[in-house]
């Protein structure tokens, strides 16, 4: 339980520290550029978003502290102003829930396929040392992990989409075609997902088999698994109930840190492919100066990496008791 | 199936021989910075002289080695492979591959290969700078949180811990929005800020795993100064993992830096790869000049890859466990010396 506690708590400082860290940059940058953004939209904002934005970017006849009081005030409260830009007027949260469901179906169900994918290649290539998947796969997916997510994604367009053309690159889906639920819009969304998907899936597996390869390879030298092979259990059991088992820990809390760089790809090749989700909206903030958008993603983004290193962490504390009781 | 067991047991749950920290948090991400000062005995000038030795042994470093160095050359003298000015725009457009412009042209009339060869620089100082700034950085932040104690191990940790989770791309995106186009000065600043913390965080451990040791109590009977101390007496015992925090950092530096480039948010004068990739994407180059993509992407790839290839290498050499089965056999034969 202390454990947990001390968990929330630091989840919530490093929460705050996200959120200062929104309210004094554009402070701190020559001129504060958002304060200019906001005030080439008068007009196409409202007068009460309009002050929601000034308390949030800062205006000169208020002191800093109290511009601070109401920033996190209105974050608490869920105020984040209007869009200026990318959608003139509309609330920061509207636009932000309809990307949203995008984002967790592309990026969340191919993250957690490529995890599982990864970590059982992993298990698999460790057990077999020496063998052919084992010595073919560390050189290829060192160099893997060194891709860039957005220059895979513009080759696999080059070749699946403009040279040979089997699959849509552009858009989540045909927008000739009415969203609904039924078997066309269905499986047009499906057939749209499925170069950035893949993108994905061969960018970030590299790093989980790699993790998993060698966290089981330190795992297959202790004592026990030696115990048990000099038992006679069968070779299957001994992979997967006392190595796997136990060098998959580790790789669980990577999976929670390295999340921050799958969604920092992710963001890349929603990009690439115009696939409108929480990043393809975030850099179209970004390239249209639209600074309140652009801080609600960034808090958005950083929130949901949090919580995902949250759940892991108190994952690993339930499987795991050494953790517990290292606390 | 009989293995080397590995020294300090790296990779194992709670990595790193962190004793107080908040736990879990340690794992490490990749196998990059995996490496440990394994035994922490080794000295600077022999783990020197042992890294130069497994360089040239070790065939994943030579290729890496190679590269680099191949890459440095270029950056060091574009000007005598490539013949044309990079920002000239003087040539018609999108010329296909000839003796007078090795890679074409592009959509807007620059000489394709001259960009490419002027585009290293930038990138290869943004990869060093990067990778030596954060370093230092995480080098004076991890050796003082643990020689300090106390309060300032908790407010450094806590900076530490913080930064480390916050997702990085993203507030380098927003960072970079402000700065309206960052030349290769402030991505090298910029970048370095965010990337420190993994290995301030090892090298505390490091330090922390050192605290009691016998060489350091004698430095301190003979009265030496806690500056000295650290410089001469701890730092040394790091040497691997600086190594490897460089040799990441710099790697992520490459990927980061063409990452904005390509969302155009460099500067969009500065001739560099990403900014290539970035005018290639918007001047329609899928259907035109599929070089324009291509070229600038594998260098991207071909430079990660000398220093993923070199931070394996040594990542094997310090954890022997991990070695190909092959090679171990051939280390073991060799080895009654």
């Amino acid at each position: 339980m202390r454990f947990v506690l001390r968990r929330l708590g630091f989840f919530v400082l490093t929460l705050w520290a996200a959120l200062t860290l929104n309210f004094f940059l554009p402070r701190l940058m020559p001129g504060n550029p958002a304060l200019a953004a906001i005030g080439n939209s008068r007009g196409s904002v409202s007068p009460q978003a309009l002050k929601v934005l000034e308390a949030q970017f800062g205006t000169s006849h208020q002191n800093i502290a109290s511009q601070y009081g109401s920033y996190l005030g209105d974050v608490a409260t869920g105020k984040f102003g209007s869009s200026l830009t990318t959608q003139p007027g509309t609330s920061v949260g509207h636009i932000v829930l309809n990307a949203i469901p995008w984002t967790l179906g592309l990026v969340g169900l191919t993250t957690v396929l490529a995890f599982v994918l990864g970590t059982g290649i992993g298990i698999a290539g460790a057990w077999r040392r020496g063998g052919r998947l084992d010595s073919v796969m560390p050189p290829i997916f060192v160099i893997m992990t060194v891709i860039p997510y957005f220059w895979i994604g513009l080759i696999l367009i080059l070749v699946f989409g403009v040279k040979l053309r089997w699959l849509p690159y552009i858009d989540s889906y045909d927008i000739t075609l009415t969203p609904g639920f039924n078997l066309t819009f269905i499986g047009n969304v499906v057939e749209h997902a499925i170069l950035p998907a893949f993108t994905l899936l061969i960018t970030t597996i590299g790093t989980w088999i790699l993790t998993m390869r060698n966290t089981m390879i330190t795992t297959l030298a202790e004592d026990y698994v030696r115990m048990a092979r000099a038992k006679g259990l069968p070779g299957r059991r001994i992979m997967l109930d006392y190595a796997a088992r136990n060098a998959i820990l580790p790789n669980l809390t990577g999976f929670a840190m390295s999340l921050g760089f799958v969604v920092g790809g992710a963001i890349l090749i929603e990009e690439v492919f115009n696939y409108q989700g929480i990043g393809f909206l975030l850099l179209q903030a970004v390239n249209n100066h639209d600074y309140p958008l652009e801080q609600a993603l960034f808090l958005l983004i950083t929130a949901a990496v949090l919580v995902a290193i949250l759940i892991s962490d108190i994952a690993t504390a339930v499987l795991d008791p050494r953790t517990r009781g290292a606390s | 199936m009989a293995m080397l067991r590995a020294p300090g047991g790296p990779q194992g749950p709670g990595a790193a021989g962190d004793p107080q920290g908040p736990q879990t948090t340690a794992a490490a991400p990749t196998t990059a910075g995996g490496l440990l000062a394994a035994g922490g005995g080794i000295t600077g000038s022999r783990s020197l002289r042992r890294m130069a030795r497994a360089v040239t042994a070790n065939r994943k470093a030579t290729v890496g080695f190679v590269l680099l160095l191949l890459f440095c050359l270029v950056a060091a003298f574009p000007g005598a492979i490539a013949h044309d000015d990079p920002n000239a725009e003087i040539y018609p457009r999108l010329l296909g591959v000839s003796a007078q412009h090795l890679l074409g042209t592009t959509a807007l009339r620059q000489d394709m290969f001259a960009q490419v060869v002027y585009g290293t620089r930038p990138v290869l100082l943004i990869a060093f700078g990067v990778g030596l700034g954060a370093t230092v950085i995480a080098m004076l932040i991890g050796v003082a949180a643990a020689y300090l104690g106390g309060a300032w191990d908790g407010v450094l940790s806590l900076v530490t811990d913080v930064l480390l989770v916050i997702p990085a791309f993203p507030l380098l995106i927003v960072i970079a929005s402000y700065l309206h186009g960052a030349g290769t000065t402030v991505m090298i600043a910029v970048i370095t800020l965010i990337s420190w913390s993994y290995t301030a965080r090892q090298l505390r451990a490091q330090a922390l795993s050192l605290r009691n040791r016998e060489f350091l109590e004698a430095a301190r009977v003979r009265g030496e100064r806690s500056l000295y101390i650290i410089i001469v007496e701890i730092i040394p015992t790091m040497t691997s993992l600086l190594v490897a925090s460089f040799l990441t950092n710099a790697l992520y530096a490459v990927l980061f830096s063409s990452s904005l480039q390509f969302i155009g948010l460099g500067d969009p004068s500065v001739t560099s790869w990403g900014t290539m990739l970035y005018w290639a994407e918007n001047n329609e180059a899928f259907q035109v000049a599929p070089l324009w993509i291509i070229v600038p992407g594998l260098c991207i790839v071909a430079l990660g890859a000398a220093f993923a290839l070199l931070n394996y290498a040594f990542d094997e050499i310090g954890n022997p466990a991990l070695r190909p089965v092959r090679s171990m056999r051939g280390k073991r034969v060799k080895r009654p010396r």
